[in-house]
């Protein structure tokens, strides 16, 4: 293993050292519960927005606090879920009477976490908690047999859109009905070309020969549904776009936001490279693409690959997407 | 058998687990996401360091601390499941003396947490697969006239054949469900913990 780290057992906490030195304008971090809190939260008459997981996928969720997106996020142990003590005290802290909605990723450890904070925190303060579970990868067969599809790149998209509704003022049950909206309007697919190492394992989770890619991964290192021979970059986006296009029904005409997600381990180069194949691809399906993200934004550590997200979207949907943000891993129009 | 039995099992408990971490991190590499082991080593340290620090009137009020210390220590699935065992293992065993027939109904109202929160079916790859033979076995010996060693012993030997039997499966739950057909041929790490944390008990608690 070859990271700048200190001792593998400090890694979050000294990250979140940093994260707080380098934005003391925006946030603060109550380092005892490891939460990251937007600077003037909780904000009256606002719906408190909060979301959470493991860390290693940087800047989520962390990096997504501030105007527009987040209130507050909670960092778990490399790729572990926060414990329900953080997401409680995050909770209350945010309230400031008009509720407060969870954003999860659908993981069994996210979902149970988030489940009993949510009854604590309505036990102990009476805090009105509502949930959305994100749930975009096609990757994964969903059944009544599985723990469902993982909560993937659209998590990213929510944040914003959702984010910037909140912002508005509106009620938590609309808040939490506009989440379920984009999520159900989302779909996702990633692949790898090299794996990651979580510092407390120390070694690489899974080991991928030169000439082969990994198709169908998640954000933890954890392995894919096959294992291919490395491809041209060209077949590759139509290997992730297919399942994509296939999945929700997007047909001709309709437009959607295209986010090109970076692992970690991958340059803009490569990423702006494989965008320009999806817009191609796009294009030849008759889908608009209103709105566009290429960048490195729910990451897995240092993995090499790429995940694409599309969300269908209508004029309400892209305005709240254009609204001001203002966190340190996404900022415009403030 | 008291409240000094039961910290001992916690304590040797921790010991097996973080000897294990690597090994629990290894099978979780192959169909999860490499934290197993460490997460129940981080886990299992809280609960000694509380250990240390408390005295403990009853066996519940050990139990409930050291399961409370878990959902709020260890995140991930594993946090919550174990912890739910062991807040619904103490609650059981308050007021009541500790015999092999009261540990067994402990141990079925801790599974029972387990199944509340994680919602897993037999043969779905889960620590379950170890829990559900587990149980049987235990209240079998116990019906032989077992005392709570022996039963606890049968349990720990049936959770390692529910955790040999979880290695052809295809997950259906958690991070390795996630694979699909790929997570067959590799042993659950779940299963493999619970089979660790039986054959502790029938070692220290005899």
């Amino acid at each position: 293993m070859k990271k700048l780290i200190n001792d593998p057992a400090d890694v979050v906490s000294e990250a979140l050292l940093g994260m707080e030195a380098a934005h003391p304008d925006r946030l603060r971090v109550d380092h005892e519960n490891r939460i990251v809190y937007r600077k003037e939260a909780p904000r009256s008459g606002k719906v408190g927005l909060i979301s959470g997981g493991g860390a290693g996928h940087e800047p989520m969720h962390g990096g997504f606090v501030g105007l527009g997106m987040l209130d507050a996020a909670c960092a778990g142990e490399v790729f572990t879920s926060p414990v329900p003590d953080q997401m409680m005290a995050a909770t209350k802290a945010v309230d400031a009477g008009a509720g407060v909605l969870h954003i999860v990723k659908n993981y069994t450890g996210d979902v149970m976490n988030f489940e009993m904070a949510a009854e604590l925190a309505a036990a102990d303060a009476g805090t009105e908690v509502l949930s959305v579970v994100t749930d975009d990868d096609v990757a994964v067969q969903d059944s009544l047999y599985t723990a469902g599809r993982r909560g993937v790149g659209v998590t990213v998209l929510l944040e914003k859109i959702v984010g910037a509704a909140a912002e508005e003022g509106r009620p938590l049950q609309e808040v939490a009905d506009l989440a379920k909206r984009v999520n159900d309007n989302g779909r996702s697919m990633g692949m790898a070309l090299t794996s990651c190492t979580v510092p407390a394992a120390g070694k690489p989770t899974f080991e991928l020969a030169e000439n082969e890619m990994e198709v169908g991964i998640g954000i933890h290192g954890e392995p894919g549904r096959h294992r291919l021979p490395l491809a041209p970059a060209k077949e590759i986006a139509a290997m992730l776009l297919d399942p994509v296009l296939g999945d929700l029904p997007y047909s001709k005409g309709d437009s959607v936001i295209a986010f090109m997600n970076g692992m970690g381990g991958t340059p803009l180069i490569e990423l702006y490279l494989m965008y320009n194949e999806v817009a191609q691809l796009l294009d030849r399906a008759g889908i608009t693409v209103a709105r566009s993200l290429v960048g490195n934004y729910i990451t897995s550590l240092e993995m090499a690959g790429c995940s694409i997200t599309l969300l269908k979207v209508d004029d309400e949907l892209v305005r709240l997407w254009d609204a001001p943000v203002n966190t340190p891993g996404l900022r415009w129009g403030a | 058998m008291g409240v000094d039995d039961f910290a001992n099992w916690l304590r040797d408990l921790a010991k097996t687990l973080h000897e294990n971490a690597a090994y629990l991190t290894e099978l979780d590499s192959a169909i999860g996401d490499a934290d197993h082991g460490s997460n129940m080593d981080r886990g299992f340290t809280a609960v000694v360091a509380v250990l240390d620090e408390s005295s403990f009137e009853s066996v519940d009020e050990l139990l409930k601390k050291a399961g409370m210390t878990l959902v709020s220590k260890v995140g991930g699935a594993s946090g919550p499941l174990y912890g739910t065992f062991f807040l619904r293992f103490g609650t059981a065993l308050a007021g009541v003396e500790v015999t092999p027939a009261s540990v067994g109904e402990a141990l079925k109202a801790g599974v029972g947490g387990i199944l509340a929160r994680g919602k897993a079916e037999l043969g779905d790859k889960t620590m379950y697969d170890a829990w559900a033979p587990a149980l049987e076995a235990y209240d079998a010996a116990v019906a032989g006239g077992s005392d709570l060693a022996g039963a606890l012993g049968a349990a720990a030997e049936a959770a390692a054949k529910g955790r040999d039997a979880t290695t052809p499966l295809v997950a259906r739950k958690g991070r390795a469900s996630y694979l699909g057909e790929r997570s067959a041929g590799h042993q659950d790490p779940g299963a493999t913990s619970t089979t660790l944390l039986l054959e502790s008990a029938a070692r220290t608690l005899a």
